[in-house]
């Protein structure tokens, strides 16, 4: 079964989804992130999703649940790239996404994961 | 009715010379008033091609039934005649009046034809109505057809028009609505923000609406919902210009702007823009 | 109100989903629907497919694009035979926020459409239909 490439660069992970995910596909994007983030110590992740033309309720719960699960192992996430006319819909929709963070494009993300890093690192240090 | 036809084919080939200039004539006549708008050699061009192109539909089959194929290249060029006409500014009647006075030129045609043959006459004028009457109507319809695109083109133009998203600085635009709003308005013109945001790379936006005289439950949403739809593309919206009316006239509706960031006026917004950016103006 | 054009796809795995999806995206930029409405009518779409898929345990989904005097839209209907729904009013009003639940895909499917309708009777399966107009 195809499954989404996950890149490391420095301390975070990147993941820049291409493809139609079906939910099996989610699924096991989450479970692969979960255990990358533990194997290489990541401190952040960040998803790329400016190719997909539409979030529903499924893909909006598998990035509530990565943010959620990277948290739980003390990394950061930041979704970047969502198009204007998903971002109108998942509105409408009501999902709000609470507990993400979000930035316009991969430069963004990268920054923002970096700023948040430094803060959470300075509480706990 | 294959009859019919065929003999209308005839007639048409044979007086085609007269019968274009009596119909040239007749346009004239009716459309006195528009010869600033279209030449005469314009005019020459489109008569002929519609002859040419009646005529062999005449040929081609034998029915007057305009919907079928053989009748498709005059329909088109009626198509293309009606839009543009539209665009020049014609009516609708002046417009149809390229096949209704056709179809008089080609009475006059058949009369002369059948001066002696009046069974002839009626079947020929028969035949010629049937189909000249769907022509007549196909052309206005088409009409209408093309106005209606002008018309949402050039309200789509003046949508655009009157709202500009302004770049402030890097990174900051600025939206400054003026007018009412009213519901497909504001849609159309967050959309515009949105868009202008994943292009500029801006993540922060002021929504400035000081030249917003009321605001009502619907636009209250409208605001609220770009507000939250910019968050999840990562950017923010600070709302500028709110009035004391429109602040009293929000909280009635019972629309909770707690979660939005709002200045009173675009130079505080500006300012406090810079400051999230760790800019400052020296 | 007439029907201009119409198909029919069997959804019974998540696969179908996705490709109802790319179905109705496709219909809906032939039918000229802004991109805006585009994305809503899709996303409903996969809302509902997947319902048809995982509750109803398989079924279909039609497409139409219907013509009603001075516009044309798209209508989808989504049908299967599965246990059907119990409380309809429950499951549309389930938080989104929470659970797993139907209410996720009836609810929000009906924010993003214009027309919404849904029959469903416990034991006798569900038949839900939307429509989106052009405008």
């Amino acid at each position: 079964m195809d499954r989404i490439p996950i890149l490391k660069i420095g301390d975070f992970l990147l993941v820049s989804v291409q493809v139609d995910m079906h939910d099996r596909l989610a699924v096991s994007l989450q479970d692969d992130l979960t255990s990358r983030i533990v194997s290489s110590r990541a401190r952040g992740v960040l998803i790329d999703i400016s190719a997909l033309d539409i979030v529903d309720s499924f893909i909006g719960r598998m990035l509530g649940n990565i943010a959620g699960m990277a948290r739980v192992l003390d990394a950061e996430t930041v979704v970047v790239g969502m198009q204007p006319s998903v971002a109108i819909t998942l509105v409408e929709l009501g999902l709000s996404l609470p507990g993400i963070r979000t930035a316009l494009n991969i430069d963004r993300g990268m920054d923002l994961l970096k700023s948040a890093i430094e803060r959470t690192g300075a509480a706990s240090g | 009715m294959g009859v019919s036809t065929k003999r209308l084919f005839e007639i048409i080939q044979r007086h085609e010379d007269v019968l274009l200039s009596d119909w040239m004539r007749l346009q004239g006549e009716s459309l006195a008033s528009r010869r600033d708008r279209i030449s005469e050699s314009q005019l020459r061009a489109n008569s002929q091609n519609f002859v040419m192109a009646f005529r062999e539909a005449l040929s081609a089959g034998n029915s007057s039934d305009t919907s079928r194929a053989e009748w498709g290249s005059l329909r088109k060029q009626l198509e293309d005649l009606s839009k543009q006409r539209a665009a020049q500014g014609f009516s609708s009647t002046e417009t149809a009046l390229f096949v209704l006075s056709f179809k008089q030129a080609l009475f006059n045609t058949l009369r002369q034809e059948f001066s002696n043959d009046p069974a002839s006459l009626v079947e020929s004028a028969w035949a010629a109505t049937e189909i000249l009457d769907q022509l007549g109507l196909f052309i206005s319809e088409s009409y209408l057809k093309s106005r209606e695109s002008v018309i949402s083109r050039q309200q789509q133009e003046l949508l655009e028009l009157s709202t500009p998203v302004v770049e402030l600085w890097t990174g900051i635009l600025a939206l400054p609505l003026i007018g009412t709003l009213d519901s497909s308005r504001t849609q159309v013109v967050m959309q515009n923000l949105l868009e202008a945001i994943v292009a500029k790379e801006a993540d922060l936006a002021i929504i400035d609406i000081t030249g917003v005289p009321t605001v009502d439950t619907l636009v209250a949403q409208h605001l609220l919902k770009t507000v939250a739809a910019a968050r999840l593309m990562g950017a923010d919206c600070i709302i500028s210009g709110i009035r004391p009316q429109i602040a009293q006239t929000i909280i009635h509706l019972g629309v909770d702007l707690s979660a939005v960031i709002t200045k009173a006026t675009l130079a505080d917004a500006f300012r406090l823009a810079l400051k999230k950016k760790n800019l400052s103006i020296t | 109100m007439t029907v201009e054009k119409q198909s029919e796809l069997a959804l019974s795995a998540q696969e179908d989903v996705v490709v109802a999806r790319q179905l109705v995206r496709a219909w809906s930029v032939e039918l000229g629907l802004s991109l805006v409405d585009q994305t809503k009518i899709v996303t409903a779409a996969s809302e509902l497919a997947r319902n048809t898929v995982i509750h109803g345990k398989g079924g279909t989904i039609r497409l139409e694009i219907v013509l009603e005097t001075g516009r044309r839209g798209l209508r989808l209907t989504f049908a299967d035979r599965g246990p059907g729904i119990v409380d309809i009013e429950k499951a549309m009003s389930d938080g989104y926020t929470t659970g797993t639940g139907l209410g996720l895909g009836l609810g929000g499917a009906k924010r993003l459409s214009q027309e919404f309708s849904i029959e469903s009777e416990p034991g006798n399966g569900t038949r839900i239909a939307i429509i989106r107009w052009k405008g």
